[in-house]
């Protein structure tokens, strides 16, 4: 059980970190759309539409490093299998 | 025909010309919006509203007679971060169930230069947000695309009048969160207005 959430927690630090990393490391907060801007020709007015798109910030990163320190703290709480070891 | 005859025709001619035009700010096309931004720490805080209604009254002969009513839905108020628009649209901030509208009725011009088709000035009306009304002084900026409504609605002929406006508010002035937060939130906003209103030939 202690190697299951020690592995647990490992896998859910590189997740977390691969998945910030890929969607451009964004150092703000979490954001569940982005804004587009197209410019009207005619006006020459900006306009801005939101694409849903997930980018995890810094407080995806936090709560992952969160939990990831929750499994590794809950894995001491258990104690490593006894090596039989047999003797002639 | 007559000089006598002809004087009155052209006087009404000019008279028919001159007047003002009425032009409507609801956008078909969707690209009417106002963007604002508060700094915040860790980044600032970004958004924009499309709900944009109103009319203006325009004269392109004479713009310092300009005068009007925007109106910026609250609800319309979008920024990426869900738990952000959330607490925006509470009643600890914009309150947008109790104040659904955010509003800028112009009543006079200063200030007014014109060149070619753009006018600048600074236009004096009351602004009003969560329900407190406010008597400001903006910067605008007004552009008048004759016979350049067909460009974007087609089958409509008719004139388009683009108005600009940046202007900065402090949100204590309208009681949103007084004294609070002021080191999470900027106590100031930045405001950008970008909509063009359409005025269809009668």
């Amino acid at each position: 059980m202690k190697r299951i959430l020690q592995i647990l927690a490992m896998l859910m630090l590189l997740a977390a970190g691969t998945t910030w990393l890929v969607t451009g490391a964004n150092r703000g907060w979490t954001k569940t759309s982005v804004a587009v801007k197209t410019l009207d020709p005619v006006t020459e007015i900006e306009g801005i539409t939101y694409q849903k798109k997930f980018l995890p910030g810094v407080d995806f990163l936090g709560a992952a490093f969160g939990g990831a320190a929750l499994f590794a703290g809950a894995s001491f709480f258990f104690r490593n299998k006894q090596r039989q070891t047999t003797r002639q | 025909m007559k000089l006598t005859h002809i004087i009155p025709l052209l006087t009404l001619a000019t008279a028919v010309y001159a007047a003002p035009q009425t032009f409507d700010f609801k956008d078909p096309k969707g690209v009417n919006n106002a963007v604002f931004k508060l700094d915040a720490p860790l980044e600032s805080i970004n958004g924009s509203a499309s709900g944009i209604s109103g009319t203006v009254s325009f004269d392109p002969e004479n713009p310092s007679a300009t005068a009007g009513k925007i109106v910026v839905a609250s609800d319309s108020l979008t920024v990426p971060n869900p738990m952000q628009k959330e607490h925006l649209h509470s009643a600890n901030w914009l309150d947008t169930a109790k104040y659904p509208e955010i509003t800028f009725e112009a009543k006079s011009l200063a200030n007014v230069k014109t060149d070619a088709n753009i006018t600048t000035a600074d236009a004096t009306g009351t602004f009003t947000l969560h329900g407190v009304s406010k008597e400001l002084t903006v910067p605008i900026k007004l552009t008048f695309l004759k016979d350049k409504l067909s460009a974007r609605v087609p089958n409509l002929k008719g004139d388009l009048l683009v108005i600009r406006a940046n202007f900065v508010i402090n949100r204590e002035d309208f009681n949103i969160q007084k004294g609070q937060y002021e080191d999470k939130v900027s106590p100031t906003i930045d405001l950008s207005l970008s909509i063009a209103g359409a005025s269809p030939a009668k």
